[in-house]
């Protein structure tokens, strides 16, 4: 086992991939010399020149399309969006072309390509390169999406994406990237799409916790446990589509009560998504309401103490855990 | 670097690799094009049988045909909603165009996308159609990208003047020019982006603006299917000679509306039949004729082999079934 930082498990990913298959190179904004806007693939150039770790200019349409192209081509293209909240600038091309190439080719062309961005709140980047949306893109058909929580996680799934013939965007989390560090098998490993992982077990809540908030969830946990006697069962899907319902559903069966949180806008989130399958799906097991643990429906403040009470901390989840253990029957 | 106009004449064909058969084959092509499309446009609006939206390339065969022609077998294009003649003249068999069209299971895509991906058959090298106008630049120069370093192959991504004024065009043309990969880009200007005339939104020429991303480019009469053709072979040497990208404006006309459903009532009085008198198909037909190249008896053989093989093709589709919706969904396994 060997200790790595988030980004840095990234990077190996990255660099186990492209030592293992030439048709593996990387497209984005300053991820050549200047290793990328958050030194994520830092290095990457000496090693694979710049012919495989390509600086391309700030065209995130293009960035994409041409992502696309060459992954039709019969390559295995990396390309990396710098913030999420440029994405959008793509998102044509992710919603016509990346994702629905198969469909509409008939089932003729396969798009193996992978999009890496970041989202950055809790970084003092205010509202527009703070935003986390996934659902925006987990609502499209023929697109994977995936929000690692962990290296460990996030250098098992960049490589399951980076094998697999369907397109994948991945969405990492900035503030993780140098604070988290985690011990990672010596060797190599993937980790399927549609697994979540169980951070924590335990038998009274589920929480269920997406990216940065699983590290919020763990902290939560612990003062549960220590002050309240309180006992929580922590779920990170790992990927947000495929979903692992059956874990999801098993875990929120066995507790009958779940907490759902995650960066994002509150209205039509993925945390809306999870709450109505539950609801759907596992009714009659429920002991109380989902309640969902989500930002506001309101832009990201740039104040370090407005973001702060802005994201979710903690002790929202420590209280939400109280209130739910303390709700009646539905 | 300036913009090369060409124009060539009788001279160049031999010069141009053109024998007799390769002319003949230009003009079997352009013929199909048309009885083809104006096929289309009856089977939507005189026996309904067709439906959805359709987009006709009448008037602007020259450009698709000589463009495929000038290309090798194994070069890959990128087609989009006005795509039937690219289909044709990369060989897609007439077939499974038409049962595509009808939404049949034989048809290039199974019936899954219509008239606006026609063009897609990854064995004969037309691996997209992108229904989204300009969105095939910037695909066209990650496919070229994936040929740079193989065998000296070149992608073509096609676009009309309505692709110029996106957003993807401009990220497009750039990205081609800034990684220096083999594609030849051409615009398939037809004057109108759907009602409106491009030269009311584009305050220079297209032509001008490929210039100013630093990439050749050949400005041609895209009713001239010779001068399409040559621009072409001039274009693709470049592109393998330099390892650049390069740029086509072949300037034509679009005949008809938008789509098939689409009278065009906003076009000037006179304006197509004026262009009626530039038909490139009756244009170079009299040009062969002239030059003793074919006889007349010659296009009436043409004109009965394109026309059976278009009933041909429609009685094919109509037997052809249409996917199962189970089948549908097993094919897409759960994408």
């Amino acid at each position: 086992m060997k200790r790595l930082s988030y980004a840095e498990a990234i990077r190996e990913a990255l660099m186990e991939e492209m030592r293992r298959d030439p048709r593996v190179f990387l497209l984005g904004e300053d991820i050549g010399t200047y290793g990328g806007s958050q030194k994520v693939t830092r290095g990457l150039i000496d090693e694979f020149g710049s012919e495989r770790v390509i600086d391309s200019p700030i065209s995130e349409n293009a960035i994409v399309g041409m992502g696309m192209g060459a992954a039709m081509g019969g390559l295995r293209p990396v390309v990396e969006i710098m913030y999420m909240d440029f994405l959008p600038i793509a998102a044509e091309q992710i919603l016509n072309h990346v994702a629905q190439a198969f469909f509409v080719s008939g089932g003729q062309v396969e798009v193996p390509l992978l999009i890496r961005t970041q989202y950055s709140m809790g970084r003092v980047h205010g509202p527009q390169h703070s935003q986390f949306f996934p659902s925006w893109f987990i609502n499209i058909p023929g697109l994977w999406v995936i929000a690692p929580s962990g290296p460990r996680d996030a250098k098992g799934l960049t490589k399951a994406a980076i094998r697999c013939n369907r397109p994948v965007l991945s969405i990492e989390c900035a503030r993780l990237y140098h604070k988290v560090k985690e011990e990672i098998p010596e060797e190599d490993y993937e980790i399927p799409f549609g697994t979540a992982d169980i951070k924590r077990r335990g038998r009274d809540v589920t929480i269920i916790a997406i990216s940065r908030t699983v590290h919020e969830a763990l902290n939560a946990a612990s003062e549960l446990e220590e002050n309240h006697g309180i006992d929580v069962e922590i779920v990170d899907p790992r990927s947000l589509k495929p979903l692992d319902v059956k874990t999801i559903l098993s875990s929120v069966k066995k507790t009958g009560r779940v907490i759902i949180t995650s960066d994002e806008y509150r209205t039509g989130s993925v945390t809306s998504e999870m709450s109505s399958l539950i609801c759907e799906n596992a009714f009659k097991d429920l002991k109380s309401s989902p309640v969902r643990l989500t930002s506001p429906d309101m832009h990201v403040p740039f104040s370090e103490s407005l973001e702060e009470a802005y994201m979710i901390g903690t002790d929202d989840i420590v209280d939400a855990a109280q209130r739910i253990m303390e709700a009646d029957q539905i | 670097m300036a913009i090369e106009v060409l124009s060539p004449s009788a001279e160049e064909y031999l010069p141009l690799g053109l024998e007799e058969e390769k002319l003949c084959e230009l003009l079997k092509k352009m013929l199909l094009c048309r009885r083809f499309e104006e096929k289309i446009e009856d089977l939507f609006l005189v026996e309904g049988l067709l439906y959805g939206p359709a987009h006709l390339y009448l008037g602007q065969e020259a450009t698709g045909v000589g463009v495929i022609g000038a290309l090798k077998e194994d070069d890959v294009i990128l087609s989009h909603h006005r795509g039937h003649c690219h289909a044709i003249a990369k060989d897609i068999p007439l077939r499974r165009i038409m049962s595509e069209l009808f939404g049949k299971r034989d048809g290039t895509c199974k019936g899954l996308s219509g008239s606006m991906h026609v063009a897609i058959d990854a064995g004969k090298g037309a691996l997209y159609s992108s229904a989204i106008v300009g969105s095939n630049v910037p695909i066209g120069v990650g496919c070229a990208f994936a040929l740079k370093h193989g065998e000296n192959r070149l992608a073509t991504s096609f676009f009309g003047d309505g692709a110029v004024t996106t957003g993807a065009f401009a990220e497009g043309l750039n990205m081609a020019a800034f990684l220096k990969v083999p594609l030849l880009l051409v615009c398939e200007n037809n004057q109108y982006a759907m009602s409106f005339k491009t030269s009311r939104t584009i305050s220079n020429s297209i032509a001008e603006r490929a210039l100013a991303y630093g990439i050749q480019t050949y400005s041609v009469d895209g009713n001239d299917v010779l001068a399409v053709y040559k621009a072409t072979r001039c274009a693709s040497d470049y592109i393998k000679d330099k390892k650049l990208p390069a740029f086509i404006e072949a300037r034509s006309y679009r005949l008809k509306g938008h789509g098939v459903y689409d009278p065009a009532e906003y076009k000037p009085k006179g304006e197509a039949e004026e262009w009626n008198e530039k038909d490139p198909i009756t244009l170079y037909k009299n040009r062969m004729l002239n030059e003793g190249i074919i006889l007349n008896s010659f296009i009436n053989e043409l004109e009965e082999q394109v026309k059976a093989g278009i009933e041909d093709s429609i009685d094919y589709a109509q037997k052809s079934q249409v996917l199962s919706f189970e089948e549908l969904c097993n094919l897409m396994g759960g994408r």
